[in-house]
C-alpha cells in the first residue's frame, strides 16, 4: 500500500484499519501468554444448563491449553477476515464479533485452568449488571443527543431505586413502585432541564451537584426513616421472573434473555424504541439536529429549548425506571448508595458507543459481563487480581475518549446552552 | 462593592441552611406524629431543627461544655474544622486554579488518592531525620499527583480528550488500584487482613499547632501558603496570565502566541499536585494510617469548595473553613442529635446550586443589582 494511498482513507476507515491493527497484536498476545506460556494444560468444565430449558449440550470439557490454542486461533482467523474486508472496503463488524468471542474464549480457558465455569449463569450474570447500565446509558443518549450532558444518571437511578424501593414497601405493592421510579428520575432531570436550560447553567457541574444532592437525601432518609422502621418503609418485594413460552427452552439464549423480570423485558422495550425513534421518526430527527447544529434547527421552525427540555425528562424518566431494577429486580429493599458509580460506568458505556443507542448498549453489555467474570474469577481464585478487571471499563473508555481506536465525538452541542438567535 | 460580592454567598448559605433545617425538622418520626396540631408540630419542628444547628455549631467552633476544665479544651471543635478544612483547601485550590484556566478538574478526588499513596509510602517505609523526611513524604506526593493531573492534561493537549471524563475514569482507577496496593505486601499493615496501611513513621508527621491536645497541624498552614502560592501564580506571574487568558478564551491565547497545550499540560500538573499535597498533608497530619477510603468524597467536596469561593484563593480558603466546619460540627450533631451526617451533603450541593443560579437567589431574596460574578458558563463535550 503507497503512502498516498494511506492519506487517502476516510476517517471510518482509519479507525477501522486501526481497528485490525489493535486486533491483531492482541490476537497474538493471546496466542502466545494464553496458549503457549503456561507449562501444562488442566481440564475446563463449561456447564451450559441453568434451568428447565431443552438440554443439547450439558457439560463441555477441554484441556486448557487446547482451549486456549484453538480459540486464539480462530480470534486470528477472525483478524484475518477483518483485514480481508478492510482491503474490500467493506465494514469488519462481524469479523470483530467472531475475534471478540473467540478472544475472550482463549482467555476463559486460560484463567479457569482446573476451574468449573457456569457458562449460562456467567451470561445471564453479565446481562443482569448491565441492565441499570443499559437503562442509564438510553438516558445519556436522549439527553446529550438533544444536546443536554447528563452526569446526572447515578442521581436519577438512584433517585429511581430510592422511591421505587420505599413506594413498593409502603403500599406493598411493586407495580406501584415500577410506576413511581420513572416520574423520580424525572424529578431529577426536570431540575437539570430548569437550571441548564432556563439558566444556562454548566452542566457538568449541575448534573454533579445533583448527583450529590441525590446522595445525600437518600443516605439522610435512609438513616432516619428506612433504618428505623424498616418494616414499613424498607420491606419491599422483587418482581418474580417471567418465563416465556418456548423462547425460555431455547438452550443457553433461553435463561438468558427469555427468563427475566418484567423489567428486563421493559429495557428491551425501551432500547429498540429508541433506536428506531431516533433513526427513523421526526422526533428523532428533531433531537439529533438541536444536539447538532440548533442554529439550523431554529431555523426549519423547530422550538430548540422546548425539545431539549422534553428530551431531558423523558432520559431522567428512563433512568429512573433503570434504579427500580436494583431494589424491584435485584435486592428487594433499598441500601444506603446502592448505585454505587454505576450511573458512572453508564456514561463511560454512551462514550465507549458513541452516542449511539445499540453501541451504547453493546458497551453495556460488555462492561457488564467484565463486571460478572471478575466476580466469578474471584471466587475461584484468578491469575489476576480482581481491582485490576473491575478498572477495566475505566480504562477502556479512557483509550476510547483520546482517539485510540478512533476520533470518538460528542453531538457538536453537547453541553452548550442555547439562546434564541443563536447567540451563544 | 467587597460587600456586595459576599451577598450572593451567604444568601445561597442562609437559603441552603434553611431547607436543610426542613428537612431535618419534618423527618423526624417526633415531629411527623404531630399532624394533628400544627402549632406545637411548628414548634416542635422549630426546636428539632434548632438544637441539631446547635449541636452543629458546638462540633465546629466552640463548645461551653469542653471548656470547663481549660479554656483551650473549648476550642476543640474549632481545631477539628482546621483538620477537616486543610484537604478541603488544597484541594479547592486544585479546582479552582484549573477553573481559572478553563479546565474543570473532577479528578481532584484521584490525585489525592496518588499524593496520599507517595506520602503514605515514603512515610513508614524510610527511616529518615524529621523535617527531611516531611519534606521528601510530600515531595514524593507531589510527584505522583502531579503526573497523575498532567497525565490528564497531556491526553487533552494531545488528543483532545475531554478531561471531565477522563478524570472521573481516573478516579475509579485510583480507587481500585489503592485497594490493590492495600492487599500487596508492601502496603498491608502485617497481621491485618483489612485495606489497612502501617501509620507513618513519628519523623514524618506533621507537629501539632496548639499542643498536643488539639488535632490541629502545621498542614493548615501549608494549605494556607499554597493558597497564597496559588494567588501569586495567578495574579503576579507570567504563567498565571497565560493560564487566566488560555481560560478566558484559548482561540485568542492561541492567536497571542501561548502555546494552549503547554497551559493544559502544567495547568493539569499543579492542579493534581495541590490535590496530591492534600492527600500527603491529611496523612501526615491527622490520619497517619492510609485506609482504602481515604479519599473520601474530595472529588465533589473540592468542586463545591471552589465554586463557592469562586475559584480564587481567599474565597477557596474561606468555603473551605466554612464546609469543613459543616463536616467537623456533622459529628458531633450526628452523635448527639441523631442527625445523620449526610445532612452535611445535602447543605453543600444547595448552596452550589444556589450559588449556581444567581437568578433564583436574586428573585427569592429580592436583590437588586448584585454582583453575581461570571456564572459557570457551559462550553460542551467538545469545547
Amino acid at each position: 500500500m503507497s503512502t498516498s494511498e494511506i492519506r487517502t482513507l476516510s476517517a471510518p476507515e482509519r479507525r477501522r484499519k486501526r481497528g485490525v491493527i489493535t486486533m491483531a497484536v492482541l490476537g497474538l498476545f493471546g496466542l502466545i501468554f494464553f496458549a503457549f506460556l503456561p507449562k501444562t494444560g488442566q481440564p475446563v468444565t463449561y456447564n451450559f444448563v441453568l434451568g428447565n430449558e431443552w438440554v443439547l449440550m450439558k457439560e463441555w470439557i477441554i484441556n486448557s491449553k487446547t482451549g486456549s490454542l484453538g480459540f486464539s486461533l480462530l480470534s486470528l482467523a477472525g483478524v484475518a477476515l477483518a483485514a480481508v474486508q478492510f482491503r474490500a472496503r467493506k465494514t469488519i463488524r462481524f469479523a470483530s464479533a467472531i475475534f471478540g468471542f473467540a478472544f475472550l474464549m482463549s482467555f476463559l480457558c486460560w484463567s479457569a485452568a482446573g476451574k468449573f465455569i457456569p457458562f449460562t449463569g456467567l451470561l445471564q450474570g453479565a446481562l443482569l449488571l448491565s441492565v441499570p447500565l443499559i437503562f442509564g446509558a438510553m438516558a445519556g443518549v436522549l439527553s446529550e443527543r438533544s444536546g443536554v450532558i447528563n452526569i446526572a444518571i447515578e442521581g436519577q437511578l438512584l433517585a429511581g431505586a430510592f422511591m421505587s424501593g420505599i413506594i413498593a414497601s409502603l403500599t406493598q405493592n411493586n407495580w406501584l413502585g415500577l410506576l413511581i421510579a420513572p416520574f423520580a428520575g424525572a424529578a431529577i432531570a426536570w431540575l437539570l432541564a430548569v437550571f441548564a436550560i432556563k439558566y444556562g447553567i454548566d452542566q457538568v457541574v449541575l448534573g454533579f451537584v445533583l448527583n450529590v444532592l441525590v446522595i445525600g437525601l437518600t443516605n439522610f432518609l435512609y438513616k432516619k426513616l428506612l433504618i428505623p422502621y424498616q418494616s414499613t418503609w424498607n420491606a419491599g418485594g422483587t418482581f418474580a421472573p417471567i418465563e416465556i413460552p418456548i423462547l425460555s427452552k431455547i438452550p443457553v439464549i433461553g435463561p438468558i434473555f427469555f427468563s427475566q423480570s418484567i423489567i428486563v423485558y421493559l429495557m428491551y422495550v425501551v432500547v429498540i424504541a429508541i433506536h428506531i425513534a431516533l433513526f427513523k421518526s421526526r422526533w428523532g430527527l428533531r433531537t439529533r439536529s438541536v444536539g447538532e447544529h440548533p442554529t439550523a434547527a431554529e431555523s426549519v421552525g423547530i422550538n430548540v429549548n422546548r425539545v431539549r427540555f422534553r428530551n431531558v425528562v423523558i432520559a431522567g424518566a428512563v433512568a429512573g425506571l433503570g434504579g427500580a431494577f436494583f431494589t424491584l429486580g435485584a435486592v428487594g429493599s433499598f441500601s444506603k448508595e446502592m448505585t454505587a458509580g454505576k450511573g458512572f460506568i453508564a456514561l463511560a458505556a454512551l462514550i465507549f458507543g458513541r452516542w449511539s443507542p445499540l453501541g451504547a448498549v453493546a458497551a453495556a453489555l460488555i462492561f457488564g459481563f467484565a463486571d460478572n467474570l471478575q466476580g466469578l474469577l474471584t471466587i475461584t481464585g484468578t491469575p489476576i487480581p480482581s481491582e485490576f478487571m473491575l478498572m477495566a471499563p475505566y480504562i477502556a473508555t479512557i483509550i476510547a475518549v483520546s482517539g485510540f481506536v478512533g476520533k470518538v465525538r460528542a453531538p457538536a452541542a453537547d453541553g452548550i446552552p442555547y439562546k434564541r438567535g443563536g447567540a451563544h | 462593592m467587597k460587600l456586595k460580592k459576599l451577598i450572593l454567598p451567604l444568601a445561597s448559605f442562609a437559603m441552603a441552611l434553611f431547607v436543610g433545617g426542613l428537612l431535618v425538622a419534618f423527618s423526624d418520626a417526633k415531629v411527623l406524629a404531630l399532624k394533628s396540631q400544627p402549632l406545637s408540630m411548628l414548634s416542635h419542628a422549630f426546636s428539632t431543627a434548632g438544637s441539631a444547628y446547635w449541636a452543629l455549631f458546638r462540633g465546629s467552633v466552640f463548645d461551653p461544655r469542653l471548656a470547663e476544665d481549660h479554656w483551650l479544651h473549648g476550642f476543640y471543635p474549632l481545631s477539628e474544622t482546621l483538620v477537616a478544612a486543610t484537604p478541603l483547601i488544597l484541594t479547592g485550590l486544585s479546582v479552582a486554579l484549573a477553573f481559572r484556566a478553563g479546565l474543570f478538574n473532577i479528578g481532584a478526588q484521584g490525585q489525592f488518592i496518588a499524593g496520599a499513596i507517595g506520602a503514605s509510602w515514603i512515610g513508614f517505609t524510610f527511616e529518615l531525620p524529621y523535617v527531611i523526611h516531611t519534606i521528601a513524604a510530600m515531595a514524593v506526593a507531589i510527584a505522583f499527583s502531579g503526573l497523575y493531573g498532567g497525565f490528564v492534561g497531556f491526553l487533552k493537549a494531545k488528543t483532545g480528550a475531554h478531561e471531565v471524563i477522563v478524570t472521573i475514569m481516573l478516579n475509579y482507577v485510583a480507587g481500585y488500584f489503592l485497594l490493590w496496593l492495600l492487599s500487596t505486601t508492601a502496603f498491608l499493615r502485617p497481621g491485618r487482613q483489612d485495606p489497612l496501611a502501617p501509620e507513618v513513621h513519628k519523623t514524618a508527621r506533621l507537629p501539632h499547632l496548639f499542643g498536643s491536645d488539639l488535632r490541629a497541624n502545621l498542614g493548615f498552614i501549608v494549605a494556607l501558603a499554597a493558597a497564597a502560592g496559588v494567588w501569586w501564580l495567578l495574579n503576579r506571574s507570567t504563567w498565571g496570565f497565560k493560564f487566566r487568558a488560555v481560560g478566558a478564551n484559548a482561540s485568542a491565547a492561541r492567536t497571542a502566541g501561548i502555546s494552549v497545550p503547554r497551559v493544559t499540560t502544567s495547568v493539569m500538573f499543579i492542579a493534581g499536585a495541590l490535590a496530591g499535597l492534600g492527600g500527603a498533608a491529611q496523612i501526615l497530619g491527622s490520619e497517619p494510617a492510609m485506609t482504602a477510603g481515604v479519599g473520601g468524597s474530595f472529588g465533589f467536596d473540592a468542586i463545591t469548595v471552589a465554586l463557592l469561593g469562586r475559584a480564587t484563593p481567599l474565597g477557596t480558603v474561606f468555603a473551605a473553613l466554612l464546609f469543613g466546619g459543616l463536616r467537623a460540627g456533622g459529628l458531633t450533631m450526628q452523635a448527639s442529635t441523631e442527625t445523620p451526617l449526610d445532612l452535611v451533603l445535602v447543605i453543600q450541593a444547595l448552596v452550589v446550586l444556589f450559588i449556581a443560579a444567581p437568578a433564583l437567589i436574586k428573585s427569592l431574596f429580592r436583590l437588586k443589582n448584585i454582583e453575581t460574578g461570571e456564572t459557570m458558563a457551559s462550553k460542551g463535550w467538545n469545547g
